[in-house]
């Protein structure tokens, strides 16, 4: 007879010496785990709740400024610092990670409407209603710094002409630079007037944005209600397209040269393929009030965007609807946001002078994330993402508290919108078939292409 | 070897894919199909990997010759076995203390043992050590240990008794009764008994509170849990066998199994087979799918069990047999068997998980059997480890209680959380269900208690006709629905089918059902 009998010895199953680590064994066969989907199902629910009780997005407030904050600038040399300018002239540089004033730039007489840092980061363009372009060199930050806050510099250079700059933006790998106000005006630091201006109609551009991957491709809109994408090699505009509303902001996805997000006047922000632009690819739908500014996280996959109604909002880059929204009493009406260069904080601007620092991640764990720590974050993730349907998981992760107004103008909103859905599905039943026809939204909002 | 591994990539599959097709929204297929080829993927990766993982062969017993497996008795096994697995082979002789029944814990290293006469005790199997041993002087019919080795129940005369590893009684459980049987389900922290009077209790041990409490129509003496689903079930004198669960008053499923009382039941890991035993000397293997018998095998069986690798126990009188499941045909066959002294009466049979043994409790104390082949040779560290130090008990204990499963996710099949019940209009509930809810909610009002008022407002005849007042007005709901769908029934014209026009349709008349 041949037999044999499980035996297992103790050397071979505990640890020699106690400075070991413990030994584990696996077995991954799902007959030794019943119930597993049912742990699984109380594990996403326990997520969902943990991450609820995790988030607090706020990380604080930067005071400084006099007047309500009108742009800011990223320096891409610099993760932790930001330009912003506000409405009575102050420039200051920031420093995000001790909230306070590193540099200032005094000099503007009027609002300052546009802010960009040069490619090397040395740099700073500012433009602003007293008619007025100035240049400034951006101090090295140095520990020094840190110690003596409130130094103030002198401008590089002060171009001036006849209107006033709405908008300034820097190429993202060159040494020009467009401004936006009566015309688009292309410039180069050194000289005093402008290369090259270009114009379409006789209306104001709003904003000028640089195609991250395309040195030559600008992006502007005007107050005309339309986009117009711009060619410098050609150095004429390429093709415009007209919308129902005025456009505030413009962001180009970096991980997506070809896409771009317009914030728009009727709370949607529109995503267009610029080589396509008489069809939205997207519609992202949330706001209750216009959309005044927006800018894209560095991976591409999301963007935030502030707006008139008091709130920040992130959105997905090709989802209609938004993943989170930030509010507090404080925080007045939203002019301008921006992601931090890691992807990991959000940025805005407001009314109420102040700069708020969010998270990006409501609930994320700032600091050093151990190993451990990290995977048990993925698999909180992942666990979320697969029950995310099921309804008493979906009810807590969807919940976010509003402010009563943004919640009740949204109620107003829908109902208005299921209204004339309604009525136009009625007016379809009681016509010829294939009379009325609907447009989907992508297309509804746009009024024509124009080459 | 292609086969192997595919048996080895379905077992890690858990089930069929989803259905792809019925869906119209092309974005969610996509996604969903990209998902489902990652299981795919995830399931072979883990088969490749199991021969890496999972260095240890199970046991086995072959007979060579004209040798039958059947006949080989345990002197000869131990002859030929190594000397660390002699441990496993003991008869522990205590004549005074009554027929001894056993429980081991889940990692199968420590083992509960209880006497008629009220001896109770814990010994660690690893070290053969004994941990506590008391006397409670009291009948003690059933032993079962929580979550982890430092707590066990057990039902004494009047009501179950919750004691420590130190043998300090922590809880009486009055609500409870005069228990027979305690079963412990792990996932869901629960502790289900039934009683002398077919009473059965659910109760959450992490906070106390009764969950459930029903009224079982006849005595029953056998009372397993099903590991595959949580469901509880019991074995009646009548002969039929009902599983119940905590949320619903009505037992789940009743099936009639024998012609005279059942005297034991065990279930299968995998949830399919369930074994049951009666007194009309038939021992029947079901298949819980289809509810239909899949072996009979004549015999007594005093107990039964399953091992973790499928093979069946049964002890009656003073031998037991096991059994073995012959993949080829699928039949339960004589695999072993061993026998005592006339005078042993065999109490209870149990494997013990992940060891090749066979634990029994008889009259005259309790012994252990090798059977090769039983056990799980594989173990997983993180669901149960036999060699657990403390600091890893206590993070488990803090693991489990965190992933405890509310008493509503236990329903006959478990994959159907997370699944989304296909939509379908508001049914009546049939006259069984409705009968069930009304009784459940009588039962409801019966066990509130009632404020016992003073100064000579507590009259019987008062308190008599407020009780009757309190059950009528918690049946008045369901006759009022009753009394609506007659009414409805009564109403409802016949009209003919008209096809309206696309843009009138909201103006047609709801049918009433």
């Amino acid at each position: 007879m041949r037999v044999k009998v499980i035996s297992r010895s103790n050397d071979e199953f505990t640890r020699e010496r106690s400075q070991d680590l413990q030994r584990v064994f696996r077995n991954f066969d799902p007959n030794l785990r019943p119930l597993g989907k049912a742990v699984e199902y109380v594990r996403a629910l326990n997520a969902a709740k943990l991450d609820k009780i995790f988030a607090r997005p706020f990380i604080g407030a930067m005071d400084g400024h006099l007047d309500a904050v009108s742009c800011m600038a990223k320096n891409p040399n610099y993760l932790k610092g930001i330009f912003s300018g506000s409405m009575d002239g102050d420039i200051r540089l920031w420093d995000i990670a001790s909230k306070r004033t590193v540099c200032q730039f005094p000099g503007h007489q009027g609002a300052v409407r546009g802010l960009t840092a040069s490619t090397d980061g040395r740099i700073l363009v500012s433009c602003g209603t007293d008619c007025t372009v100035r240049l400034w060199t951006v101090p090295i930050p140095t520990l020094e710094e840190f110690y003596s806050p409130g130094k103030s510099s002198e401008p590089l250079a002060i171009y001036t002409r006849q209107n006033a700059f709405r908008a300034v933006d820097h190429q993202w790998d060159g040494e020009q630079f467009a401004t936006g106000g009566a015309q688009v005006d292309l410039w180069n630091h050194n000289r005093s007037l402008p290369i090259k201006s270009f114009e379409w109609g006789t209306d104001t551009i709003l904003s000028v944005k640089f195609n991250p991957g395309e040195p030559n491709i600008l992006a502007t809109s005007a107050s005309d209600r339309s986009i117009t994408i711009y060619d410098l090699r050609l150095s004429s505009p390429v093709k415009k397209v007209i919308l129902m509303t005025k456009t505030n902001a413009i962001a180009w996805n970096p991980m997506e040269p070809m896409n771009l997000t317009a914030a728009n006047e009727d709370t949607n922000c529109y995503s267009f393929d610029y080589r396509k632009l008489g069809e939205a690819k997207n519609v992202h739908k949330d706001h209750v009030s216009a959309v005044m500014d927006i800018d894209y996280s560095p991976t591409g996959r999301e963007f935030v965007t502030g707006s008139y109604d008091r709130t920040v909002r992130i959105f997905p880059y090709n989802g209609g609807h938004s993943r989170e929204i930030y509010h507090t009493k404080r925080m007045q009406r939203v002019f301008c946001v921006k992601f931090s260069c890691d992807a990991g904080y959000v940025i805005s601007g407001s009314d109420d002078t102040n700069l708020r620092v969010w998270k990006a991640k409501a609930s994320e764990q700032l600091g050093v994330v151990l190993p451990r720590e990290k995977r048990k974050h993925e698999y909180d993730e992942s666990l979320k993402n697969r029950y995310k349907h099921i309804p008493e998981v979906k009810r807590i992760v969807r919940h976010r508290h509003l402010p009563k107004l943004i919640f009740k103008a949204g109620r107003l909103r829908r109902e208005m919108i299921e209204a004339a859905k309604k009525k136009d599905e009625r007016r379809k039943a009681h016509s010829a078939p294939g009379k009325v026809v609907t447009k989907p939204l992508r297309l509804r909002r746009t009024v024509k292409e124009i080459e | 070897m292609a086969d192997d591994l595919e048996a080895k990539v379905k077992k890690y599959l858990r089930g069929e894919g989803a259905n792809l097709e019925v869906l119209n929204d092309k974005k969610l297929k996509t996604q969903l199909a990209i998902r489902e080829d990652l299981y795919g993927k995830s399931a072979k990766a883990a088969a490749d990997v199991e021969k890496w993982l999972m260095p240890s062969e199970g046991g086995y017993l072959e007979a060579e010759g004209i040798e039958k497996t059947w006949n080989i008795t345990q002197e000869s096994i131990a002859r030929e076995v190594d000397i660390l697995s002699s441990k496993n082979q003991h008869d522990i002789i205590l004549p005074d203390l009554g027929p001894y029944t056993l429980d081991f814990t889940s990692s199968g290293r420590y083992m509960a043992i209880a006497g008629r006469k009220g001896h109770l005790a814990v010994v660690d199997l690893k070290n053969m050590s004994l941990v506590k041993e008391i006397q409670v002087r009291e009948t003690v019919r059933d032993v079962v240990f929580l979550h982890n080795e430092l707590f066990y129940a057990a039902a004494q005369k009047k009501y179950p008794y919750i004691y420590n590893q130190d043998g300090t009684e922590l809880h009486c459980l009055k609500e409870h009764g005069p228990v027979r049987k305690l079963q412990f389900l792990k996932n869901h922290f629960l502790l289900a008994s039934i009683n002398k009077i077919g009473h059965l209790h659910y109760q959450d041990v992490t906070a106390g509170q009764i969950v459930a409490n029903f009224r079982t129509a006849c005595r029953s003496d056998a009372m397993r849990v099903n590991p595959f689903n949580g469901v509880v079930s019991l074995g009646h004198s009548v002969g039929t066998v009902t599983m119940w669960k905590p949320t619903s008053s009505a037992p789940l499923v009743k099936m009639l199994c024998h012609h005279g009382p059942i005297s034991a039941l065990a279930f299968h890991s995998n949830g399919h087979l369930m074994a049951t035993a009666g007194r009309d000397r038939k021992i029947k293997i079901w298949d819980l799918r289809k509810y239909d018998t899949l072996q009979t095998l004549p015999g007594h069986a005093i107990s039964l069990d399953f091992s973790q690798k499928g093979l069946l126990a049964y002890g009656n009188g003073s031998s037991l047999r096991i059994l073995r499941n012959n993949s080829d045909s699928q039949s339960y066959e004589r695999y072993m068997s061993h026998s005592f002294l006339k005078g042993y009466q065999i109490n209870k049979v149990l494997f013990r998980p992940y060891e090749d043994v066979l634990g029994i409790g008889h009259s005259m104390g309790w012994s252990s059997i090798l059977a090769p082949g039983s056990g799980e040779p594989n173990f997983d560290s993180w669901v149960a480890n036999p060699f657990e130090t403390s600091k890893q008990r206590r993070e488990k204990e803090v693991k489990s209680l965190l992933d405890k499963l509310p008493p509503d996710t236990i329903m006959l099949n478990p994959s159907k959380i997370g699944s989304f019940k296909p939509p379908r209009k508001k049914e009546k509930p049939t006259k069984d269900e409705r009968e069930a809810e009304i009784e459940a909610a009588v039962t409801a009002v019966k066990s509130t208690e009632v404020k016992k008022k003073t100064k000579g407002r507590n009259k019987p005849s008062r308190r008599a006709k407020k009780r009757q007042e309190s059950i009528a007005m918690a049946k008045r709901p369901f006759l009022e629905q009753q009394m609506e769908e007659y009414n409805s029934g009564q109403k409802r014209k016949i009209s003919e089918e008209v096809q309206l026009p696309p843009s009138l349709q909201r103006f047609a008349k709801r049918k009433v059902v």
